[in-house]
């Protein structure tokens, strides 16, 4: 096997890098984010699953300047391309995970390094992609097990700001963005927990619930009424300079392309309640809604076929809201959709562990999903919703040379990624994981 | 009262097991982990009266007549799930917060029967766990062990001749660094670990004092005068149980540092440690802490939550396992403790441990840390009845639970669960109604009433 990454960095860098990197908890990644060359390589003898089509077992990849240039049984291979025997090996797209936190926090307890939720309820105007942070430890984490292109996700408040659609790999926030803003994400405010679902509510409780629940609900709907209003008026006074000059407001400008329906609003609602207020919202302001979390998926689905709403599933790997639901109730969810026809993709919600989302999707194959399925929800499925199809999501010429090599199906624990390329550039297959293994594997 | 039929009804929920009619129960045609002597394909598991009665090949195994067969043809039987670190089944706090050292209260004393999150986790594959006290004090609490016996009362989950067990924890949580104390209420010592090694140091001098004071009062006794008796102190005497080796010392920990802290206290101090929890820096101490003879009991791969387990890797159970640690993956959460042979699977991947490393990682080993390993934790005659049928390798994330037996009872059944959801949803809506019917009747019979003496004008 070549082993480009470590061509490129001497040995002693890596030994010093080990030293400082253990001692310091805030140290940014010594991992080369972003090599920046784009070499023509051609992966061959390798059983090549595209997702768009049949597996090709012995194919060859071929991808240059970033790009897929060939995926077939007998492609040539152009001369100067750097060849790499895939023999016993798998090729894939890479992994998308439609929901994390990454590169918005580092350590979870330490608030000077968590960047996820801003005050307020109502931040339209945030945006994840300004506060990524491209040399966080948990990129290289992430990838060297094959999840290449997230959502990266505010959190806070009834509407959190502006998710991004990232690779996970580059030196600045804007080499790794693919499509930011990708949509406004929102809280749909939620009278209660699941926990207290069943639970009685004393009569002032509920009151007070249904009080709080009401103003916020009011607040988003109110919000989103003034948008469209302002964004009537900016495209009055766009036609006619006549219209009378208006001051500019930054929460409303954020919310134009939404309200004209030219950016999803992706609603974060769990509950069957919460899920048909949602849609209730969706419909009366006439906005394109992307469903995330939906764990009563399954109780809604007249709703959102009809309204044609995709969903982001997840997490799986996470506990039922109510004391009786069936205990596979969120392994069985992503069945279901499917099997109504109802286009999902599937998301961790994580931030360490968003690696682990091939085993999200796996749990759900183990529950009835087939398997070939599972392993579109974090492909293709999610290009397609977050309208990149044309350049994630399958192993397809002219698609972006999001790639990994595997010796095995990629949704399998015991599997190893063995390569990963991110926009046609290998990344090296470390972290500062890999780093303290290597470090303390020889202590004396 | 709405939540009294609502608590009737969850523990309705998949029925306690069906005690089994016959006393023998074979398991036949599966491929056994037996984790101590390798894979057994077509096998048969022969139960008698809780205990594994045989196992070896189907040609080599009689199944007696009349017993109980579960047919595991294409399916994979192993030992039933370990966990050595949960919280499950606690009523209401985990810490008794209110001192450095509560090393006198008992989870025995407040755990429920109905807890869902029991179901949950034998349909998952787990039958026993380490029930602990939180992190809060440097010693929480005395822990307990119990079997996962849905359905049935607390005294049967107990295993009599299970080991006491006590909680310490270090780092972090007993220096209260992620919580704060709202204005006006005074931080509670320690706030370092420094402190936290004095609580424990002091604990321990305190107990041989109060020893000190017995071995003198009953050398009094014996010598035929009449002492006046020392004051007895709950906490000095588990502190005192500690120190005779009596009760096994369970210790949250995430930093190397704090670790080798422990060790080196329990060298000086004459107690013992029988696992590190947590541990999420043993591999930088794997030799130090094989050398004391300690378990370690760890999550495979959280990090990050917190600056002491930012250098947390997932390869240090493997990097423990070269040390010859004893090591488990352990849940500390209701979730995680629904699926610990993912976790044990991805200690292949990460530090490459071969099938049986890795399946023992949540079953003998965890059965080890609780010194249960002579009942619990292979597929070995003699030993208890618990056991797990996968519908695929347990290893593989495409598996799933099809039943789970405790002493030769079944208490998951996944078909079971099934073909009771919809009797349960018609039950669950019946009561909702008459429970409404009944309210309007008694405020319409209120309203009457009220007419009645005040007839309308």
């Amino acid at each position: 096997m070549s082993s480009t990454s470590s061509a490129r960095v001497p040995r002693s860098f890596w030994a010093a890098a080990v030293l400082c990197c253990a001692s310091s908890v805030f140290a940014q990644s010594v991992i080369l984010n972003n090599p920046g060359k784009k070499p023509t390589v051609a992966i061959r003898n390798a059983t090549i699953y595209p997702v768009a089509s049949a597996p090709i077992p012995n194919g060859t990849i071929v991808f240059s300047n970033g790009l897929i240039t060939a995926v077939a049984a007998n492609a040539a291979i152009p001369p100067g391309a750097t060849i790499v025997d895939g023999t016993g090996l798998s090729v894939y797209p890479g992994l998308i995970d439609s929901g994390t936190t990454l590169g918005l926090t580092e350590v979870s307890s330490v608030a000077g390094t968590v960047d996820t939720a801003e005050l307020g309820d109502l931040n339209p105007n945030a945006r994840a992609d300004v506060a990524v942070n491209p040399h966080s430890n948990l990129i290289p984490v992430t990838r060297i097990n094959g999840v290449t292109t997230v959502i990266t996700a505010p959190q806070g408040g009834i509407i959190s700001g502006q998710d991004a659609l990232i690779q996970l790999a580059g030196w600045t926030p804007r080499e790794m963005a693919l499509k930011s803003p990708v949509g406004m994400h929102v809280n749909f405010p939620s009278m209660r927990s699941g926990a207290l679902d069943e639970q009685p509510q004393d009569e002032e409780a509920e009151q007070e619930a249904k009080k709080t629940y009401t103003k916020n609900v009011d607040k988003l709907r109110d919000i989103f009424r003034d948008a469209q209003a302002y964004a009537k008026a900016s495209a009055a006074r766009a036609l006619d300079p006549k219209v009378r000059r208006f001051d500019r407001d930054v929460l409303l400008d954020a919310l134009v392309p939404v309200v004209m329906g030219r950016e999803p609003v992706v609603i974060h609602a769990d509950r069957e309640q919460d899920i048909r207020a949602a849609i209730q919202f969706a419909d009366d302001y006439k906005l394109k809604m992307i469903l995330a979390g939906g764990d009563d998926v399954a109780r809604v689905i007249p709703e959102l076929k009809s309204h044609n709403i995709p969903v982001l599933l997840g997490p799986i790997l996470a506990l039922p809201q109510r004391e009786d639901d069936p205990y596979d109730v969120l392994f069985t969810n992503a069945k279901t959709l499917h099997d109504n026809g109802i286009p999902f993709a599937i998301r961790t919600s994580e931030d360490h562990n968003a690696r682990n989302l091939p085993y999200h999707a796996a749990a759900c194959a183990a529950f009835g999903l087939p398997k070939d399925v599972a392993l579109k929800a974090i492909t293709i499925f999610p290009a397609q919703i977050f309208g990149v199809a044309d350049r994630i999501g399958s192993l397809e010429t002219g698609k972006l040379a999001n790639i990994i090599v595997t010796d095995g199906d990629p949704l399998e624990i015991r599997t190893n990624v063995k390569r990963v390329y991110i926009g046609g550039e290998e990344i090296p297959m470390e972290s500062n994981q890999t780093l303290l293994y290597e470090k303390f594997r020889q202590r004396p | 009262m709405r939540s009294a039929i609502v608590m009737a009804f969850c523990a309705l929920l998949s029925g306690a097991p069906a005690p089994s009619p016959a006393q023998t129960v074979a398991i036949t045609h599966g491929t056994i982990l037996t984790i101590t002597h390798g894979t057994i394909p077509n096998g048969t598991v022969l139960i008698r009266n809780g205990k594994i009665a045989a196992v070896g090949p189907d040609a080599q195994v009689v199944v007696p007549a009349g017993a109980q067969v579960i047919d595991a043809t294409g399916k994979f039987v192993m030992p039933g799930i370990i966990d050595s670190h949960s919280h499950t089944a606690v009523e209401g706090s985990v810490n008794e917060i209110s001192l450095p050292n509560t090393g006198m209260v008992r989870i025995a004393d407040v755990l429920t029967t109905d807890d869902i999150s029991v179901y949950r986790q034998l349909a998952g594959g787990t039958t026993t766990a380490l029930v602990l006290h939180g992190s809060a004090n440097s010693i929480g609490g005395q822990s307990q062990i119990v079997k996962w016996k849905w359905g049935r009362p607390l005294a049967q989950w107990f295993i009599p001749e299970a080991p006491r067990t006590i909680k310490f924890a270090l780092g972090e949580n007993p220096k209260s660094a992620n919580f704060h104390p709202p204005p006006g209420v005074t931080p509670q010592y320690p706030a370092t670990r420094m402190g936290v090694e004095e609580v424990i140091r002091k604990s321990f001098v305190d107990a041989k004092d109060y020893m000190a004071k017995w071995d003198e009062y009953d050398a009094r006794k014996a010598r035929g005068e009449n002492p006046m008796p020392p004051r007895r102190d709950l906490l000095m005497e588990e502190m005192s149980d500690v120190l005779r080796g009596k009760v096994d010392v369970h210790s949250h920990c995430y930093r190397s540092d704090e670790i080798l802290m422990l060790l080196g206290l329990s060298d000086e101090l004459g107690f013992k440690v029988r696992e590190l929890q947590h541990v999420l820096e043993g591999y930088k101490a794997g030799k130090e802490i094989a050398a004391h003879g300690v378990t370690a009991g760890t999550f495979i791969d959280w990090w990050g939550y917190k600056a002491e387990a930012y250098d947390a890797i997932p390869y240090n159970v493997a990097l423990m396992t070269r040390d010859n640690v004893i090591v488990s993956v352990n849940s500390d959460s209701d979730e995680l403790a629904r699926h610990l042979n993912q976790d044990a699977a991805k200690a292949m991947k990460y530090g490459g441990l071969t099938e049986e490393e890795a399946l023992k990682l949540c079953t003998l080993n965890p059965a080890k840390q609780l010194r249960l390993d002579h009942r619990l934790g292979s597929v070995d005659v003699g030993k208890d009845a618990d056991l797990v049928i996968w519908t695929g390798h347990p290893l593989s994330a495409y598996s799933r639970v099809e039943t789970t037996l405790i002493e030769g009872d079944v208490y998951f059944d996944r078909a079971r669960d099934l073909a009771n959801r919809e009797a349960l949803a018609r039950e669950k809506r019946d009561r909702l109604n008459k429970e409404a019917d009944d309210e309007a009747k008694e405020k319409k019979d209120k309203k009457d009433k009220k007419e009645k003496k005040e007839p309308a004008k």
